[in-house]
C-alpha cells in the first residue's frame, strides 16, 4: 500500500531534521567499544584530519586495575604505519579524559606510564602519521573505581615535597617487546595531584623533554592530571642516546625538572 | 546381620546420592545463591578439631566468596573459633553450624591475619572476646571501609548487612607460644610476610595446625600486603611446629608439607624472576605477558591472582634499579 503523497512528504522532513541528532547519539562507525564519549573526545582532543580505528596501533594494560591509581599500559605502534607526529592518550570513561600526549622525535613509537582510572573504560592511544591521518587502537581496562579522586600516598602523609622533581632512571639493552636497543625508564618524583581531591588542586608535572649529551632533542611529552603520582615512564630508542640523557620539565605551578642521566 | 534386597537398594541409593553431592562439589560453588546458604559444613580433623571448608576460587557471588577455611576447636571449656569469613551471613551461618555441632558456648574469636575473610562475619560474634595481634587490629581498622566497599561490590547480596566488627582485644603471643583456651593447649607462632603479621595456631594435642595465609595449596597466593622475603623466612620456620594436618586459609586441608613447597616455589619464582624483569628493564605489561610455569598457571585464581600479584609487588622490584639521576641546571 501507498502512502498519500504528503504523509511521505512529512515523513521525509522528520528524516532529515532527526539525522544531525541521530549521528550525535550514535558511536563513531569502526569503534571497537561502541563508545558515545568518544564522539566527544574525538571533536575535543583531535582535530579534523582523517581518523580510523587500526589494530596497528597497540595498546596493553591490565584486564583490570588491581591498584585503580597505578595503571599500567604500554603503546606500540607498528613501523608499517610510516613516521608518526604524535601519540594522544585518552580514556573515555575517566573525569579528566586525556591523560597525555607523546612526540616521539628520535624516538621508537612506544612508550610506557601508568595512570589513574576512575572506572572500567577503553584506555586509547591516537597516533597521528606524518601523512596527516589519526590511527586509533585501544584496550579496555575494568576497574573497582576511585583512581582520580583518592590523594596518592605521598599527599595522604605529606612527604611529597621532600623528593618533588627528583629523577631516578636508568637504560637498559635487553628489555623485551620494544625493537629498539636501549629503553630508557624513568620515575619522575611529583604528588599528580588531579584536582578532584577535595582541597587539593591540580598540581601536576605538564612537560618532559628528552635531550641528549649534544642538547639535541630526543622526545618530548606532554602530561595531564591523570598520570599517576611519582610516575614511571618509559622510552624505547634505536640506538642508546649520544652521551648520556637530560630531562628536563616543569610543572602546572612552575617548578623545574632538569636532571642527568650518564 | 543380614541384609536383605530393600536394605541393598537404600545403601546404592545413600552411596549413588554422596557420588552426586561429590561431584557437585568438585565442578561447583558450594554455596546455593538462590537460598543466600553457604551450606557450610564441619569436617572433624581430629577429635574437637574442625574445618569449614570453602572453594579453592576467587571471590564471586556464585561461590558467595566463601574461598576461606575456616575452624573452630571445642576445647572442653568452650569452642574457639579461627577466623570468621567474608559475611554477616556467613558469621551467622558458622556461629549456627558450631552451635549444631557441639553443646559448648563459643568462648572466644582469634584473626589470623587482617584480611576481609578473616574477620567480616564478626557480626555474629559479637558478644565474646575477638582476639587478634595489634598490628592486625591496627591494619583491620584502617582497611576496613575499603574492604567492605570492594566486597559488597564482588560479591553482592551475599555482603547484605555486612559491617566490619573489629577486634576488641590484643592477643600477645605467650613467650615460648604456648596458650591455653580452656582445656586446650596450643602453639602460636607469630611471624610476617603474607602480611605484617601472621599467626600460625596449633592444637598441641592433634597437631591439626592453622596456618592461615602463609601456605597457600594449590592456589596462587594473595599479596596485597605480602613482603616476600619476609614471607620465604617464615615459611623455614612451619616445618619445626611437626604439624600433621595443615590447614591453610585457601586450597584443600593436606597432611604432609606440599602446600608449604608450593608456596615456597611460587614466591621464590616471583622473587628470581621479577629481579630479573626489573633489571632488564621490563615494563609492566611485559611481566603480566611472561610466561609462567605450568604447575602455577593451573593453581586455582591463576588469571586474577598472578594480575594482582605483578602490581602489588613489581614495583618494589623495579624500584631498586633505577637509580637516583644527577640535578642539572
Amino acid at each position: 500500500m501507498h502512502s498519500p503523497p504528503r504523509r511521505r512528504l512529512i515523513a521525509a522532513l522528520c528524516v532529515c531534521a532527526a539525522a544531525p541528532a541521530r549521528a550525535q547519539d550514535r558511536p563513531e562507525p569502526g569503534d571497537p567499544y561502541q563508545s558515545l564519549p568518544f564522539v566527544d573526545m574525538h571533536k575535543e582532543y583531535l582535530d579534523t584530519r582523517p581518523l580510523g580505528f587500526d589494530p596497528r596501533v597497540q595498546v596493553q594494560g591490565p584486564a583490570f586495575a588491581e591498584d585503580p591509581m597505578n595503571v599500567p599500559i604500554s603503546v606500540r605502534v607498528d613501523p608499517a604505519l610510516g613516521p608518526i607526529e604524535k601519540v594522544v592518550v585518552l580514556v573515555d570513561r575517566n573525569p579528566i579524559r586525556r591523560v597525555l600526549e607523546y612526540w616521539p622525535l628520535q624516538a621508537l613509537p612506544a612508550l610506557s606510564f601508568r595512570f589513574k582510572l576512575e572506572q572500567a573504560s577503553p584506555v586509547r592511544a591516537a597516533v597521528l602519521t606524518r601523512a596527516g591521518r589519526w590511527h586509533v587502537g585501544g584496550t579496555l581496562v575494568d576497574s573497582a573505581g576511585g583512581g582520580c579522586t583518592v590523594p596518592g600516598a605521598t599527599r595522604k602523609d605529606g612527604s611529597w615535597t621532600q623528593t618533588l622533581g627528583d629523577v631516578s632512571g636508568r637504560l637498559f639493552s635487553r628489555a623485551p617487546g620494544s625493537d629498539g636497543a636501549a629503553r630508557l625508564r624513568l620515575q619522575v618524583m611529583h604528588p599528580m595531584d588531579t584536582g578532584l581531591v577535595a582541597g587539593v588542586p591540580a598540581f601536576y608535572v605538564n612537560r618532559l623533554s628528552l635531550r641528549d649529551g649534544q642538547g639535541r632533542e630526543l622526545a618530548r611529552l606532554q602530561a595531564y592530571e591523570p598520570v599517576s603520582e611519582n610516575p614511571v615512564f618509559s622510552f624505547d630508542f634505536a640506538q642508546p642516546p649520544d652521551g648520556g640523557v637530560r630531562i628536563v620539565g616543569t610543572d602546572n605551578n612552575g617548578n623545574r625538572i632538569a636532571s642527568e642521566l650518564r | 546381620m543380614k541384609i536383605g534386597v530393600r536394605g541393598l537398594l537404600t545403601i546404592a541409593t545413600v552411596v549413588v546420592l554422596l557420588l552426586a553431592a561429590a561431584a557437585v562439589l568438585a565442578a561447583g560453588p558450594r554455596a546455593d545463591v538462590t537460598r543466600w546458604d553457604y551450606r557450610l559444613q564441619a569436617r572433624a580433623l581430629a577429635p574437637g578439631v574442625y574445618v569449614v571448608e570453602g572453594d579453592n576460587d576467587d571471590f564471586s557471588v556464585a561461590n558467595g566468596c566463601n574461598i576461606i577455611n575456616t575452624g573452630f576447636v571445642v576445647t572442653g571449656d568452650g569452642v574457639l573459633v579461627v577466623n570468621t569469613g567474608p559475611s554477616r551471613r556467613y558469621g551467622e551461618q558458622l556461629r549456627a553450624l558450631i552451635a549444631r555441632t557441639t553443646a559448648q558456648p563459643v568462648k572466644q574469636v582469634v584473626h589470623l591475619n587482617l584480611h576481609p575473610d578473616y574477620f567480616l562475619g564478626n557480626q555474629a560474634f559479637a558478644d565474646v572476646p575477638r582476639l587478634a595481634t595489634a598490628v592486625t587490629r591496627a591494619g583491620m581498622a584502617r582497611e576496613a571501609a575499603a574492604y567492605e566497599s570492594n566486597l559488597y561490590r564482588m560479591c553482592g547480596d551475599w555482603m547484605l548487612g555486612t559491617e566490619a566488627l573489629l577486634p576488641d582485644t590484643d592477643l600477645a603471643v605467650p613467650a615460648g607460644g604456648r596458650w591455653t583456651v580452656g582445656g586446650r593447649e596450643f602453639d602460636l607462632l607469630a611471624l610476617d610476610g603474607h602480611t605484617a603479621s601472621d599467626l600460625v595456631l596449633l592444637d598441641r594435642t592433634s597437631g591439626v595446625a592453622f596456618v592461615g595465609g602463609l601456605v597457600f595449596a594449590q592456589r596462587v597466593p594473595t599479596t596485597p600486603h605480602a613482603d616476600v622475603a619476609a614471607w620465604l623466612r617464615s615459611l623455614q620456620r612451619l616445618p619445626a611446629l611437626g604439624a600433621t594436618t595443615v590447614v591453610p586459609s585457601h586450597g584443600p586441608v593436606h597432611a604432609d608439607g606440599s602446600g608449604l613447597a608450593q608456596t615456597r616455589r611460587y614466591l621464590e619464582w616471583i622473587d628470581r624472576e621479577f629481579t630479573r624483569y626489573a633489571a632488564e628493564g621490563w615494563e609492566m605489561n611485559d611481566v603480566l605477558r611472561a610466561p609462567v610455569p605450568p604447575e602455577f598457571r593451573q593453581w586455582a585464581a591463576f588469571a586474577t591472582e598472578y594480575v594482582r600479584n605483578v602490581a602489588h609487588l613489581y614495583p618494589r622490584y623495579e624500584r631498586t634499579h633505577l637509580l637516583r639521576t644527577t640535578p642539572a641546571r
